[in-house]
């Protein structure tokens, strides 16, 4: 217990420390959850943008904790050999995996403790919010998320890995019905938007908290389908040497 | 060739723990792939003794002790740690087993004092982090992150963090790499005070000046192969030498007529004798000097260092490699 408990004080004391970490879990979310709320520039199709972006903007909260914070993280221990020096410890990779989903947890509710009164006080009402699924949602969404983030993390080398992970967030941002409505986008990409574990989580959680009105029951799936496909890809395919 | 000559193990009967032998490597052999980076190693290693792994880069110093370690498998042969199988019993193993690795392993941004506080907790031994920082010398850099640590901070931190295991075994690769000539003092002092508390400290290393100054035992690899293993004494025996500078082009044959010992040129100025420096044949070498008004610009004699009977084997295990050749074709 006091391996796993130092081990998330190590995690915890790295992940906040970084300003560039902080900027990507918390500030850009923030920052794009107020302007496109104030600047009603984005076609939401909602009387109120923050209706439509305050949902999105939690599912990209969940994707850059899950996905490019615990993927940049983890890539960079892996090449400067901390994974191989904590392999040599007591602490055993169920102790550390456990410790990283803690920590990634913690980060969340952090993330949320903050984004959800900043939806709110930029006017935020959701209808019958269901949050019991939209906790479900963030879930499912983080295994799927992690999943994606360690397979990259486990194979490329610390700066492609940063690269992919950042470029990848910016692919998914966009096209993940996240901050622009899937119906704005054209045909073939709309279609490819909807299978991405992005769109997938939006949906979910803006059916959860929103009641967007349209079935939620294939982006559930498509979203369960990452979280157990993408977590099962990264144990195979996870080298823990650089 | 001068391989394992018997071993003399412990410090006398005081009951200790010193001299029980606490890693034993028997054929080990490590391949990748179609490489075979070690061929049939062994050696064994005492509590309450350095044992120096040495051999150059590539020689499969470090490919032997991440097989000590639990971390790389060995294809053949078989590998005992305080008695356990390291492959099967890494978990067990690593609660005492002190690690340094070559290449640090710590994260960019932690900080000295969190990271060996941390250490501390993962081994679960109470070793006290805020002493360790002060033993390895970096108290004033307590807060200071690892990345604006110099190469020889990095590695005593390095070195820290295998002392929280309050270790039985370490493993130590190349402690000294990097480290300025009063870190490599506070090294070595920690590493025989680690021994001298009945720790079997294993080390790789490439200095020979190093082992040479720390080691009871020292393991020459060369190209994947045990080629000596003993004490220095030792490998040192019979291997006395006199080794001089001197003007260039001495006339050897006549300094042979002098003394009755023959010296032959290793450099521009630089000459060898294979004696023992016994006083009267090192007075007929400096009355002949004299006579014939050289210089003496340098003298050691004795013993052979390390670097030499290092040469000395792997130029012999050379030569072996190339009769062999010239038998087979």
């Amino acid at each position: 217990m006091k391996a796993y408990v130092s081990q998330l004080r190590t995690e915890l004391q790295l992940t906040l420390r970084n300003g560039e970490q902080l900027l990507l879990t918390l500030g850009i979310p923030v920052l794009l959850l107020a302007f496109f709320s104030l600047v009603d520039v984005l076609p939401t199709e909602t009387d109120d943008p923050v209706d439509f972006l305050a949902p999105g903007i939690l599912a990209l909260a969940v994707m850059s904790t899950a996905m490019v914070s615990l993927g940049i993280g983890t890539g960079f221990e892996r090449s400067y050999h901390v994974l191989k020096r904590l392999g040599t410890t007591p602490l055993g990779r169920p102790r550390l995996i456990a410790a990283k989903i803690t920590s990634v947890v913690a980060v969340e509710l952090i993330q949320f403790a903050v984004l959800i009164p900043v939806a709110y006080a930029l006017g935020w009402s959701p209808a019958s919010p269901n949050w019991l699924a939209a906790v479900g949602a963030v879930v499912t969404g983080t295994l799927a998320f992690a999943g994606i983030g360690l397979t990259l993390a486990g194979r490329l080398r610390g700066e492609i890995n940063l690269a992919a992970q950042n470029g990848l967030y910016l692919v998914l941002l966009l096209l993940g019905g996240m901050i622009i409505p899937f119906g704005k986008l054209p045909g073939g990409l709309r279609s490819a938007a909807h299978v991405l574990p992005s769109g997938a989580l939006a949906d979910v959680l803006r059916d959860a908290l929103a009641g967007a009105g349209t079935d939620p029951t294939q982006s559930w799936l498509i979203l369960a389908a990452w979280a157990v496909v993408a977590p099962a890809l990264a144990a195979r395919l996870f080298r823990w040497d650089a | 060739m001068a391989r394992s000559s018997p071993r003399s193990r412990g410090r006398g009967g005081d009951g200790s723990v010193a001299g029980v032998t606490a890693v034993e490597v028997t054929g080990l052999t490590v391949r990748y792939g179609d490489l075979t980076a070690v061929a049939d190693v062994s050696f064994s290693a005492a509590a309450g003794e350095v044992t120096a792994v040495l051999g150059p880069n590539g020689a499969g110093k470090t490919s032997t002790i991440e097989v000590c370690e639990g971390y790389r498998r060995a294809a053949d042969g078989t590998v005992r740690v305080l008695g356990m199988d390291p492959a099967t019993d890494q978990r067990r193993l690593s609660s005492r087993m002190g690690v340094m690795l070559q290449e640090g392993g710590v994260y960019p941004s932690a900080r000295v004092l969190d990271t060996v506080r941390h250490y501390c907790a993962l081994y679960g031994k109470g070793a006290d982090a805020a002493a360790l920082v002060d033993l390895v010398g970096l108290t004033s850099r307590a807060k200071g992150t690892w990345r604006r640590l110099s190469g020889g901070e990095q590695q005593r931190l390095s070195l820290a963090l295998a002392l929280a295991a309050v270790p039985e075994v370490a493993f130590l690769d190349e402690p000294t790499a990097g480290v300025d000539v009063n870190g490599r003092a506070t090294i070595r002092e920690i590493i025989r005070g680690l021994a001298d508390q009945g720790c079997a400290v294993v080390l790789a290393t490439h200095e020979l000046d190093e082992a040479e100054r720390l080691t009871d035992r020292v393991v020459i690899f060369d190209g994947g192969q045990v080629v000596a293993d003993g004490t220095l004494a030792e490998l040192r025996r019979g291997h006395d030498e006199i080794r001089f500078r001197s003007s260039p082009d001495l006339d050897l044959t006549a300094l042979a007529r002098a003394t009755g010992v023959v010296a032959s040129q290793v450099g521009a100025d630089e000459y060898v004798i294979d004696a023992p420096p016994l006083p009267k044949l090192m007075a007929q070498l400096t009355g002949w000097l004299a006579d014939q008004g050289h210089e003496l610009t340098d003298l050691r004699a004795g013993a052979q260092r390390l670097e030499d009977v290092f040469r000395r084997l792997t130029a012999e295990r050379a030569a072996e490699a190339g009769a062999g050749g010239d038998a087979a074709s």
